[in-house]
């Protein structure tokens, strides 16, 4: 227990920073509060590189399992003697796990942004909102109980949503704004229903008792049932919905590829390494409780992600928007990473899932970063998110391109780049579980490989646009980052990750298949293979195949007209099957009801304040003839 | 007790005062006039008091004692009846109770 206390500041300390940068933010100069932001958070980095260290470092107990460590939980509300919310710090494998990618990503997105939103307006607020979604996100990561990440659940949604709508002078900024805090939103009233229930039976908010091993906690919930299926099932799908609203997955998904409208760094930070593998995180924090409520809601886990991979990867391939492929492509990703939860089982070898899942969740934020702050160096160099007004840029983007090229490689999945690791122990948990699932994730390998190369062909190689003035190299703040995390992107895979996480958090050890590396680096190199065939040189092959596909291509390219569903739904079901009518009854049976009790009242008091005439003898003539009526009254009809 | 006067004329004497003050309290206009008649309301009361006092139980001082509280009550209002009435004066120029009406809806 001793010896952590400081991670507190892991939390606070960019809190602070927000609070001095956001306050300040119109008074200091816009350099000052990149420094001060970038400082905070390279402190944070310093002190969960620390807790990693003396977490893994120290021997393991006696049982072989990682310790669960709560350095501080402070008592927040209390409810009743039971029933208690804390705010704390909780350290396990998976926390630690996050807390480095959390910290790495973050101070990486710092740096590039001091080069990338130089000069730009609102330099100062853009610090300030980093710093506090770094505060929400490691609140998030380190908490101890389920309220106390819905707290900061709620905080990252907020941060996101201002800095999505960062450009608020654009309309397409403020609607992706808008359209992800409400989407994220409406999945989180799942996730609060869920909680709601959860601790109802249980009686406790807290993670160490909700994944007691014994299952005490639980059983009330396990044992009641609600339309056949447990309240405990129930409750975790709720908790999914939420995790599956943050996390982009089908059918919440809708926000993400809006949610690009704002500047790269950002994306690359909170919709591509963190913010969305919330969902997956939650699900991985309480996964121990999915696994003793039975198969359903691991099933659904397994189902949504492996739907999400595929349905993402499709689209994809179809986008022009550079920024979107890789949106609908962390989409999948997050997918595999949920469906690889999906199938796992607890304990020992079963629990392949589990880590794999963790593993990928940590070589995807890293290339996947990458990626993202690849492109806003594209970006930077050519002032367009369009593939169609990129081309040849390998001359003139060295750096960029070589980073780029790692992190295709490495999403892609070849040995021995990261993804190549994760993604096959994925197959292998899939493989052993559920063979439909496997059969989808290695389909969505080989599309994996074909949508990235894609872009990658598009933009480093075909034909060279007629560019406004000649691309540069970014400066060293940009290609900084794109290097230390192209180092990560290569050597992450060599991580003994079973070491460290695993579902039961006994060591495991992870050795890979040679079949399903095979197997699964053929299609990655098929898909490879086909895009250089295709986009390599300029030719017109795709536009043949794209129209030979007919409606389906066309289906992919309008993102399956999920947008246009949600659309009909809202507008025609939700606002003039519903709204409407709901409004016109509270207009005017609600209101009416109240305005005639309001009407009448006036209508008497104008008839009778005549009676207030302000003469005096009219009131002592009412006066006398009431005394003597009450005289009359008294005497000859009550008889006293 | 008075000798060959009974409580009844006593009573009719008191109740014709009282309602003269009624009637001059609701049909006069003049405000000192319409004090006049409210004195005449008081005074009627009071003789009732003495005289239930007098014939009822004239062991006790009761009665009397309350004609007296009366009297001075009425001299206090009768004071501050007349300091409205002039001021009321000064500012309308007239002690027409018709014109005071201001106090209305």
């Amino acid at each position: 227990m001793e010896g952590y206390a400081y991670t507190i500041w892991i939390i606070l300390l960019p809190f602070l920073v927000f609070l001095v940068t956001g306050v300040l933010s119109l008074r200091i100069r816009p350099q000052l509060a990149g420094w001060i932001g970038t400082a905070g958070i390279l402190v944070t980095l310093v002190l969960s590189l620390l807790t990693a260290w003396n977490y893994f470092s120290a021997a393991l107990p006696a049982d072989g399992g990682w310790p669960t460590v709560i350095p501080v939980n402070y008592t927040w509300l209390r409810f009743s003697d039971t029933l208690v919310v804390h705010m704390g710090v909780l350290l396990d494998p998976i926390s630690i796990m996050m807390l480095l990618v959390v910290s790495i990503v973050s101070s990486m997105v710092h740096i590039y942004s001091l080069g990338y939103m130089k000069d730009e307006p609102g330099f100062a607020r853009y610090f300030a909102f980093l710093s506090l979604f770094s505060f929400s996100m490691y609140g998030l990561v380190l908490a101890t109980n389920l309220f106390q990440i819905y707290f900061f659940w709620e905080l990252v949604g907020v941060s996101s949503y201002l800095l999505i709508g960062f450009y608020y002078d654009r309309p397409s900024a403020v609607a992706a704004a808008k359209k992800a805090f409400i989407v994220t939103r409406f999945a989180d009233f799942g996730f609060l229903v869920g909680i709601l229930l959860l601790s109802w039976y249980s009686g406790t908010f807290d993670f160490l008792a909700l994944n007691n091993p014994d299952g005490a906690a639980i059983a009330g919930a396990a044992s009641a049932t609600f339309m056949g299926a447990s309240v405990l099932t129930w409750a975790l799908v709720l908790i999914f919905m939420g995790g599956a609203g943050k996390s982009a997955m089908f059918p919440l998904h809708i926000w993400l590829p809006d949610a690009m409208e704002g500047p790269t760094p950002v994306s690359a930070l909170i919709h591509a390494a963190t913010m969305v593998v919330a969902g997956v995180y939650l699900v991985a924090r309480l996964f121990p409780v999915y696994h003793m409520s039975g198969g359903a809601a691991l099933e659904v886990v397994a189902w949504t992600g492996a739907i999400t991979a595929l349905f993402a990867a499709l689209i994809a391939i179809t986008q022009e928007d550079i920024k979107r492929v890789l949106a609908y492509s962390t989409m999948s990703q997050i997918g595999y990473m949920m469906l690889s939860l999906g199938v796992s089982g607890y304990g020992g070898e079963e629990g392949l899932g589990y880590t794999a899942s963790m593993f990928h969740l940590f070589t995807h934020a890293m290339f996947k970063a990458l990626l993202f702050l690849g492109a806003g160096a594209v970006i930077h160099a050519v002032h367009s998110n369009v593939m169609g007004d990129m081309g040849g840029l390998r001359k003139y983007l060295p750096i960029t391109h070589a980073a780029f090229l790692v992190a295709c490689l490495a999403i892609a999945g070849i040995p021995p780049l990261s993804g190549f690791f994760s993604k096959d122990e994925i197959l292998a948990a899939a493989l052993h579980h559920n063979p439909a699932i496997y059969g989808i994730a290695l389909l969505v390998a080989g599309l994996t490989a074909l949508y990235m190369f894609r872009l990658y062909f598009r933009v480093f190689w075909g034909e060279e646009k007629a560019y406004a003035h000649k691309p540069h190299e970014a400066p060293l703040v940009m290609w900084g980052p794109l290097m230390v995390l192209a180092a990560l992107s290569v050597v992450g895979g060599f991580i003994p990750f079973g070491h460290y996480v695993s579902s039961d958090r006994q060591v495991m050890a992870m050795h890979p298949e040679m079949s399903i590396a095979v197997t699964a680096s053929v299609v990655s190199i098929a898909g490879i293979l086909l895009a250089m065939w295709l986009y390599r040189r300029p030719s017109a092959l795709p536009a043949q195949i794209a129209g030979s596909l007919g409606s389906l291509y066309q289906s992919a390219k309008n993102k399956f007209y999920i947008d246009e569903i949600y659309m009909g739904v809202t507008k025609k079901i939700l606002f003039a099957g519903i709204a409407t009518p709901v409004a016109w009854f509270d207009r005017h049976i609600v209101d009416g009801t109240m305005n005639a009790i309001a009407n009448l009242t006036a209508r008497i008091s104008s008839v009778i304040k005549g009676l207030q005439s302000g003469h005096v003898q009219q009131y002592a003539v009412g006066f006398v003839v009431g005394v003597l009526g009450l005289v009359v009254i008294f005497i000859y009809w009550l008889k006293f | 007790m008075i000798p060959g006067v009974s409580l009844i004329e006593i009573l009719t004497v008191s109740t014709l005062m009282f309602f003269i003050g009624v009637y001059g309290f609701l049909t006069r206009k003049n405000l000192i006039t319409i004090l006049m008649s409210l004195e005449l309301m008081l005074n009627g009361a009071a003789i009732n008091f003495v005289a239930f006092n007098k014939y009822l139980y004239p062991g006790q001082p009761n009665g009397q004692l309350f004609a007296l509280f009366l009297i001075a009550v009425a001299a206090c209002e009768v004071a501050l009846a007349i300091a409205i009435v002039i001021n009321l004066y000064r500012k309308i120029k007239a002690v027409d109770v018709e014109q005071v009406n201001t106090l209305k809806h």
